[in-house]
């Protein structure tokens, strides 16, 4: 049942550019696929190890900067003229870059925070965001500050035997975000069902318990956050590549906040969720613009978010596999619990 | 009492919470192999001894050693790397999984793959990932609870918890047990049932200490038993000696809890 699901979900993923010759609804639907991709990043905190990263957007905009810098080359001064001078490489050595520093962001900012968790991991990873936006915004002479990053390269793949391909078309871009949001997806996929995911759930059902036989608290969350942040950072850099010029708006809170929102609506914790909940509120914009105004459509989005939540509480993918019969681990009933600890109090 | 090698000992312990006395120059030792019981009145220290013996609190003064080890200052995990497994007395499942896949995160410190072969799905990563099913089978059956595998832990019963408790300390591979009240909650055939299965985990050669306050349990099953009041030691032997101290009479009918 579930890979029947998954196969036709797949295939009509990928029989999309094949049919819909509409320019503008491809093109949503490409930033709409990279958005999932970093929504499906945030999940993997979010929903497996229930830390909310509020500044999820800082690794997407690294990647995006580092590979657009990579591909443009630059040429910067450092304190003690010293002149950092970097030649143009190739876009997908950008690629990899990106999602190496977005790692490495996420193993620092994982380790400085996971110390002390829950609220302050959420204001630590704020203030992280803030930090990385103020420095691209002012660090002129490397990112332009405002004026953006322009003319960054499409990615160009070496096949064996063809030469280069540069993606240039739209059609060739969708193709590339699917890739990588399958990948993506299979990497996390495999991740939250290997010892690892069972170490994450452990945490975040019982921390105590969890501790207590053995499992590394910071070492698990700290895999989490670097895996998390490459994954962000590779739907950075994509972005940087697809849309071909950034500026530091791309650190704004709201496109976490979005992330965030994508994340809620669709399930936390769970697989498909992040690209369910991606697909409708990226594609809702779409869906908007011709009856409603942009300021009328955030009410509308708070609208639909309050909606689904309310119908379905615990976000589309799992409250609708819990009512179609997939009834696995997810009902709790504490109720006995609670009876049991009643009738311990009296003698027996 | 036969000569057997220490396995933990806890030398002149006090813990002191600001200027209350929670327990004062405690020292005793467990045995490799025994089970030993801490027993005592309501507000005695167990609770505070207990979290002491599993480093869970760092005691002001005195310190606790397993296996030569000093515990103080170890992180959690490392505690549970010496082989030293505790259980817990409320939260004692993940509620929301299965009971066999609360074995499987019991499991962690035997499943330990390198990540990338867990990703890829590498052979060493699948052959591992075998014997994890397996042994988590084998520890239901150990503890009886093969029938309720696939309901969420959340749902059984207290006592049956509990069991999950112990398997998910047992699935941790310890070479010495800390039950914190584990049948509390439990009624008479259960309580006889988990006796056996305490005894079965001794005969495999782990070391047990239990905080209970079930005394016919607590003389039933112990070798040894350490009695607390008032933080302090009042008393230590075996079942017999501890029946009939007279220090271990007054303590007992004095708050008027002899319910044994």
């Amino acid at each position: 049942m579930r890979t029947a699901i998954t196969i036709f979900a797949v295939a009509t993923l990928a029989s999309v550019p094949l049919w819909l010759r509409d320019p503008y609804l491809l093109n949503a639907l490409i930033t709409t696929g990279i958005f999932v991709i970093g929504a499906m990043s945030l999940n993997l905190l979010l929903g497996f190890t229930g830390q909310l990263s509020l500044g999820h957007i800082a690794f997407f905009g690294i990647g995006a900067y580092v590979s657009a810098l990579t591909s443009l080359g630059f040429d910067v001064g450092l304190p003690g003229d010293i002149r950092l001078v970097h030649a143009p490489w190739p876009p997908i050595a950008g690629f990899a870059l990106a999602i190496l520093i977005a790692g490495l962001c996420g193993y620092f900012v994982g380790l400085l925070s996971f110390r002390v968790r829950g609220a302050y991991f959420v204001i630590v990873t704020i203030s992280f965001a803030e930090v990385v936006r103020l420095v691209a915004l002012n660090w002129v002479e490397l990112t332009q500050g405002p004026l953006a990053l322009t003319n960054i390269p499409s990615i160009a793949l070496a096949l064996p035997g063809f030469g280069e391909l540069t993606l240039r078309t739209k059609m060739q871009n969708y193709y590339l975000v699917l890739v990588v949001a399958l990948v993506a997806y299979l990497l996390i996929a495999r991740l939250v069902h290997s010892h690892f995911g069972r170490a994450m759930r452990g945490l975040m059902e019982n921390e105590t318990l969890a501790v207590s036989v053995g499992i590394d608290v910071t070492r698990t969350l700290t895999i989490a956050a670097v895996i998390s942040a490459a994954i962000a950072g590779a739907a950075g850099s994509l972005y940087a590549h697809y849309i071909r010029i950034i500026d530091p708006e791309v650190f704004a809170f709201i496109n976490t906040v979005t992330m965030v929102i994508m994340v809620i609506s669709g399930g936390k914790g769970s697989l498909a969720g992040p690209v369910v909940g991606g697909l409708i509120f990226g594609l809702l914009p779409v869906a908007l613009r011709p009856v409603m105004a942009p300021e009328a459509q955030w009410i509308a989005y708070g609208g639909v978010l309050i909606a689904i939540l309310f119908v379905l509480p615990r976000g589309i993918v799992p409250s609708l596999a819990q009512r179609f019969g997939r009834r696995r681990s997810g009902v709790t009933t504490l109720a006995p619990v609670a009876l049991a600890e009643t009738a311990a109090k009296e003698p027996a | 009492m036969t000569a057997r090698s220490v396995a933990m000992s806890v030398e002149q312990v006090a813990v002191r919470f600001g200027g209350l006395v929670a327990i004062s120059d405690m020292s005793f030792t467990v045995g490799e192999g025994e089970i030993v019981s801490l027993i005592g009145p309501n507000g005695a220290g167990k609770t505070t001894a207990f979290n002491v013996m599993t480093d869970f609190l760092t005691p002001s003064a005195g310190r606790v050693t397993y296996q030569g080890t000093a515990l103080a200052g170890l992180k959690p995990h490392q505690v549970a790397d010496l082989g030293l497994i505790r259980t817990f007395q409320r939260t004692s499942v993940f509620p929301n999984d299965t009971v066999y896949d609360n074995l499987l995160i019991g499991l962690h410190r035997q499943g330990r793959v390198r990540l990338l072969d867990a990703i890829l799905g590498l052979p060493g990563a699948r052959a591992s990932e075998r014997r994890l099913r397996q042994r988590a089978s084998e520890l239901l059956e150990w503890v009886g609870l093969e029938r309720r595998a696939h309901d969420a832990a959340g749902s059984l019963s207290y006592g049956e918890q509990r069991l999950v408790g112990v398997a998910l300390a047992l699935a941790a591979e310890p070479s010495m047990l800390l039950l914190d009240e584990p049948v509390s909650g439990m009624n008479a055939s259960e309580t006889h049932r988990f006796v056996e299965l305490i005894r079965s985990i001794r005969d495999r050669g782990i070391t047990i200490l239990l905080v209970e306050h079930d005394m016919p349990m607590v003389m039933t099953v112990s070798d040894r038993i350490v009695v607390l009041n008032y933080g302090r030691i009042i008393a230590e032997g075996t079942p017999d000696v501890i029946r009939n101290d007279p220090a271990v009479i007054e303590a007992y009918l004095g708050h008027g809890a002899a319910r044994a």
